[in-house]
């Protein structure tokens, strides 16, 4: 197969990944972060605690999660039929997608959330604010940066899943890397395909880390986020280790 | 601290003591108590205070941590609920306000809006300016954003910071977050301003820039201050009034005079700590506390000179306690206590506030026997 022949191909499986992950993205978004920060209001000890609530949500998000996607995907047909009036083909595959993804995000905003220092949360009550008035005005600006790179993570996953909504015939550039690379013994067309799908991410991955590090500047919490949350996690190590020492000099 | 210094409207020992103070009460509490339950253990950590503090005044808690005054403030304006007993707040009851559960009803929240609160670590908004951090109480009331962006610059002036209005929290330092954490807690205009340890974790210097801060509010706006701390140098600047907590339990408390006056008082002796012991068995150990005119003349010489007896001085200090002049020596008289009845009363009769130290002494000053004397 030639370039040219490649080209389009290359092209529509392009569009058609990045239209399913633009659209489920954003219905994971919609839905998944206000169910992170319901899982941490309702916590024990939360502004809405409420264990009956924040168990059920906590379970069907755990199953949620240990679905294997193709699974979900196959299991979800009747529901995405009633949604979208068919469950085949580029927009029907946005449902399982994104249902796919929401628990997934849902825990990541959850963690990112319970980051927030209390004292912020207790300074708004203080000024008579409301718990819709800390949500809005305090957990979710206050751990944006945290959110950016979770949304990061949450659309390579994404890509990730989109490879295999080819089953639904929803296209992509997963599906043909698979129908016409492999199956149809393309092997140059293949490796183009995991180039293009690795650039891609590459992209995403770069956007998002700036993104976020920008975002994590303004809060001046300093230096490039991710890479050096690893080093700066080993600070509150010293205290404990001191104590470790003490307890064994005693 | 840059510009504190702007915010000195009477300097020096004229300004009149006490200038804001009324006798309204503005905070109440009454009966407080507050039990905390965790498997299956109850921790008292408020245990039936009663807190008057009147209108216009500083109102310094002293105590360890873990006596409790951390929840005693935040009892005030109910982020946390107390067990039992009431808080009044302006004549407003609010643990009549409260509302099921843990969340705050409306009325509540209106009341908190009505209360200043400033926070030992800061609490601004990392992700705020601080301008729009000194703006978010004003957002929560609904006001325009013309109103508001007004309000913030003339707070920022008046605490020194109109030039950081566009910076970030974390471009600033520790004195001028606290600084801005003050402006915030002034945009709802509030009659009282709640301070939990709003020192603590700043160095000396920077504390008192904070302390004079809020001295000055105090002054200029008549706001009443209930601080807690743990710092004796802390009510020892600012607090008209105070109150030592131990255990969950107010021990002492009154205007920083009549503790000073109050023989025996822990809080006096904290404020004024003076050493020294007897040399030998031979001799009379004296606590004198001087306040007010007494402390302008020189009583002890005129005691030597007067009753020909060798004055040892063991300990003394001297200074300002919200804005008068206190002093505190601790001095030696040879001769047992009955050998020093004319002398003490003597002392007695300058206006001073004498208290007898060590074990062989009565327990309590003999008053009656030296006024005997004195007459």
């Amino acid at each position: 197969m030639t370039w040219s022949e490649m080209q389009p191909l290359l092209t529509q499986a392009s569009w058609d990944t990045l239209y399913m992950v633009g659209w489920s993205t954003l219905v994971t978004v919609v839905l998944g972060l206000p169910l992170g920060v319901l899982l941490v209001l309702t916590d024990r000890g939360g502004l809405l605690q409420n264990v009956v609530v924040n168990k059920v949500v906590g379970q069907v998000v755990n199953f949620g999660r240990s679905l294997p996607f193709i699974i979900l995907l196959i299991a979800l047909i009747p529901f995405t039929k009633m949604i979208m009036g068919t469950y085949i083909g580029r927009d029907a595959s946005i449902v399982p997608l994104a249902i796919g993804a929401i628990p997934f995000f849902a825990r990541l905003v959850e963690t990112a959330v319970r980051e927030v220092d209390h004292g912020l949360v207790e300074a708004v009550q203080a000024m008579g604010g409301s718990t819709w008035t800390v949500v809005r005005r305090v957990l979710v600006p206050e751990a944006l940066p945290s959110l950016v790179s979770s949304v990061t993570t949450t659309v390579v996953a994404l890509i990730g899943y989109s490879a295999m909504a080819g089953a639904v015939a929803a296209g992509g550039l997963g599906d043909l890397a698979i129908k016409q690379g492999y199956l149809r013994f393309e092997t140059g067309l293949m490796w183009v395909t995991v180039a293009v799908l690795a650039v891609v991410i590459a992209l995403i991955q770069y956007a998002g880390d700036a993104v976020a590090r920008a975002l994590h500047r303004r809060g001046g919490r300093g230096g490039p986020a991710p890479r050096l949350r690893l080093l700066k996690a080993k600070e509150p190590d010293a205290p404990a280790g001191a104590t470790d020492e003490a307890r064994q000099a005693a | 601290m840059p510009r504190s210094d702007r915010m000195h409207p009477c300097p020096g020992a004229t300004e009149p003591r006490h200038s804001t103070v009324t006798e309204t009460p503005v905070i109440t509490t009454s009966g407080l108590t507050k039990i905390y339950r965790s498997g299956g253990r109850e921790v008292t950590a408020i245990d039936g205070v009663d807190l008057h503090v009147r209108e216009g005044e500083v109102y310094g808690v002293i105590g360890q941590s873990g006596a409790g005054k951390s929840s005693l403030i935040r009892c005030v304006n109910l982020l946390e609920r107390p067990t039992s007993g009431t808080v009044t707040v302006d004549g407003q009851d609010l643990t009549a306000l409260a509302g099921r559960g843990q969340r705050a009803s409306r009325e509540l929240r209106q009341a908190r809006s009505r209360i200043g609160m400033v926070f030992q670590h800061f609490n601004l908004l990392s992700s705020r300016t601080v301008q729009d951090n000194v703006e978010l109480p004003l957002e929560i009331l609904g006001r325009s954003g013309r109103e508001r962006s007004a309000k913030a610059l003339e707070l920022l002036d008046l605490v020194g910071l109109a030039d950081k209005a566009k910076a970030y929290p974390a471009q600033l330092s520790g004195g001028q977050k606290q600084r801005v954490g003050i402006a915030r807690a002034l945009a709802g205009d509030p009659k009282v301003l709640l301070s939990d340890e709003a020192t603590s974790a700043l160095d000396p210097e920077t504390t008192r820039s904070i302390l004079q801060l809020l001295r000055d509010l105090n002054r200029q706006l008549g706001l009443t201050v209930l601080l807690i701390t743990h710092e004796m140098d802390v009510v020892k600047t600012v607090c008209d009034s105070a109150a030592l907590m131990e255990r969950g339990r107010v021990v002492e408390s009154g205007t920083v005079d009549e503790l000073l006056a109050t023989p025996g008082s822990q809080l006096a002796a904290a404020l004024f700590p003076v050493g020294g012991g007897a040399s030998g068995p031979d001799s009379t150990v004296l606590d004198i506390t001087f306040h007010g005119e007494s402390t302008g003349r020189p009583v002890i010489s005129q005691l030597a000179r007067t009753y020909n007896v060798d004055v040892s001085i063991l300990g003394a200090a001297v200074d300002t306690v919200g804005g008068a002049q206190i002093g505190r020596m601790r001095i030696e008289l040879p001769g047992r206590y009955d050998d020093n009845v004319v002398p003490v009363g003597f002392l007695r009769e300058q206006g001073l506030q004498v208290e007898l130290v060590g074990q062989d002494a009565p327990a309590r000053p003999a008053g009656s026997e030296v006024k005997e004397v004195a007459k």
